[in-house]
């Protein structure tokens, strides 16, 4: 039996796809079966950066109005056995899932793989609702802005409302170590304080995502790149491992200072 | 036999008079009475005005009996009605003046764009977030951190105020009273309150001590007891 897992966040662009498609990757690196759902249905990203978008002949509308069985809509990744994603549909819009549809997709999904990675939409409408209501635990993905920030704690109060196994966690995307030096950007603590969720990773910020997701291959594929590496210990730890969080730079400060929470948190 | 016991008493005290009512009788009985009574004891025109304080005992005034009690007293010159005093009132009224007094204790985080309204005094337990909002018709304390918005007084109560453990709020209202962090990034403060000062007419913060000074106000319900 599997576990469900809606990548959330509230705020457009703060990177919900690259992090659903990156956690799956990694999932799937350390041989666990995984499928990634793509909710956000009339936007579909998750199969670009997948580079998996030629392939699409049925789509997650099309297993909802029963034109194909879930198996054929189920694109199996190019790179391993282990990796299949659901697309979402480009031409209806959100109004076409349904609550008891996806509910329904997930508990056969569950059936078969270790891990479902559910990428929801922006906002906090429908789609929303949809991509929450057959997950059994939240990860909400923020990144070190205000604005960010704000609808990352909207997001985790209609996350409590839901009944779900756990509390959501959280993941700092995008994070600038020279900016949080100079005092720019928010603090890694002040965040986690004000969300007072647990954080579950930190993400740098990494031109090197930017160019993985424009080959169509995630960066967690990539070794030794600091974001690679964020997303394959966050896969980690979402497996039940402890690993502590990565140092922005070798700045010892600092790692302590964020190595403690990770302390408080396992 | 009725005539033997009277149902009025007078009493004159140094503030004016003071009616006993007696709580046994019919209202019609005592109001015709009062008539007769009153009548005799005109004040004369020269005399000042005497404040009339009215105890009802154990009797309970509809809105229509008080109104035609304080008529007969007001339309003599020179009797001014200062207090009618019952010592029962209605279920309704004790239910709504307890919740009113009590303190609601509730342990949460009020996140962004969720509300929480109470009746009474707010103790909570958790921070009021960015967005978040609380609404009290009394008192709001709060152990955590104030960020958003805190309603106190909501239905008109002046003297409410605001505690947190840490303030940084983005507004603060006391009754019809509102204020807004300035729009310079600022600081928050440690251990301190709002409330309402009435020489400057507006929303002020201060050290906790200053409550002190307001110490009865805060005993919310001896305060609603001596206001009857």
């Amino acid at each position: 039996m599997g576990e469900a897992i809606v990548i959330t966040s509230g705020k457009g662009g703060v990177g919900k796809t690259t992090t659903s498609a990156n956690i799956g990757t990694a999932l799937a690196l350390m041989e666990k079966k995984v499928c990634l759902i793509d909710t956000d249905i009339g936007l579909r990203n998750l199969d670009v950066i997948m580079g998996l978008e030629n392939r699409i002949i049925y789509d997650i509308v099309d297993v909802i109005e029963e034109r194909c069985k879930l198996k054929q809509a189920l694109i199996k990744d190019k790179r391993f056995d282990y990796l299949s994603l659901l697309p979402a549909a480009q031409t209806s819009d959100k109004s076409a899932v349904t609550q008891e549809g996806m509910k329904k997709i997930i508990a056969e999904l569950k059936q078969e793989y270790d891990y479902i990675i559910i990428d929801c939409p922006a906002g906090i409408e429908q789609g929303f609702q949809n991509a929450v209501a057959g997950a059994d635990r939240a990860i909400v993905v923020t990144t070190p802005e205000k604005s960010s920030v704000r609808d990352a704690d909207r997001i985790i109060g209609l996350l409590e409302k839901e009944e779900m196994k756990d509390s959501p966690r959280l993941i700092i995307n995008r994070i600038r170590n020279h900016m949080v030096k100079s005092g720019d950007m928010i603090d890694i603590d002040d965040i986690v304080q004000l969300l007072s969720i647990d954080l579950i990773g930190i993400v740098v910020d990494d031109e090197e995502v930017i160019k993985a997701s424009n080959r169509g291959e995630p960066v967690a594929l990539t070794p030794n790149r600091k974001a690679s590496i964020a997303y394959r210990n966050i896969a980690r730890r979402i497996l039940g491992e402890t690993v502590p969080l990565q140092s922005l730079e070798n700045e010892k400060g600092m790692f302590q200072k964020v190595k403690k929470f990770f302390g408080i948190r396992s | 036999m009725q005539d033997k016991k009277q149902l009025i008493t007078i009493k004159g005290t140094r503030e004016g008079l003071t009616l006993f009512i007696d709580e046994t009788c019919s209202f019609s009985e005592a109001i015709k009475e009062l008539h007769e009574k009153i009548k005799k004891n005109k004040p004369k025109k020269e005399d000042p005005i005497v404040s009339v304080k009215i105890k009802l005992g154990n009797r309970y005034l509809q809105d229509d009996q008080d109104r035609q009690l304080s008529e007969i007293i007001n339309e003599v010159n020179g009797f001014q009605i200062d207090s009618i005093e019952s010592e029962v009132i209605r279920k309704e009224d004790a239910l709504k003046w307890k919740e009113d007094s009590e303190i609601k204790v509730i342990n949460r985080i009020v996140r962004s764009g969720q509300e929480l309204e109470v009746k009474g005094d707010l103790l909570l337990i958790g921070d009021v977030n960015p967005g978040g909002k609380v609404i009290s018709t009394g008192n709001i304390y709060i152990m955590g951190s104030l960020f958003g918005i805190a309603h106190a007084g909501v239905e008109g109560d002046r003297n409410s105020c605001i505690v947190a453990s840490y303030m940084k709020p983005s507004q603060l209202r006391i009754a019809d009273y509102i204020s807004r962090a300035p729009d310079y990034e600022s600081e928050g403060v440690y251990m301190e309150c709002g409330l309402v000062d009435e020489e400057q007419d507006k929303i002020i913060i201060d050290r906790l001590q200053i409550l002190l000074h307001k110490s009865k106000e805060l005993g919310r319900f001896e305060r609603r007891v001596q206001n009857g």
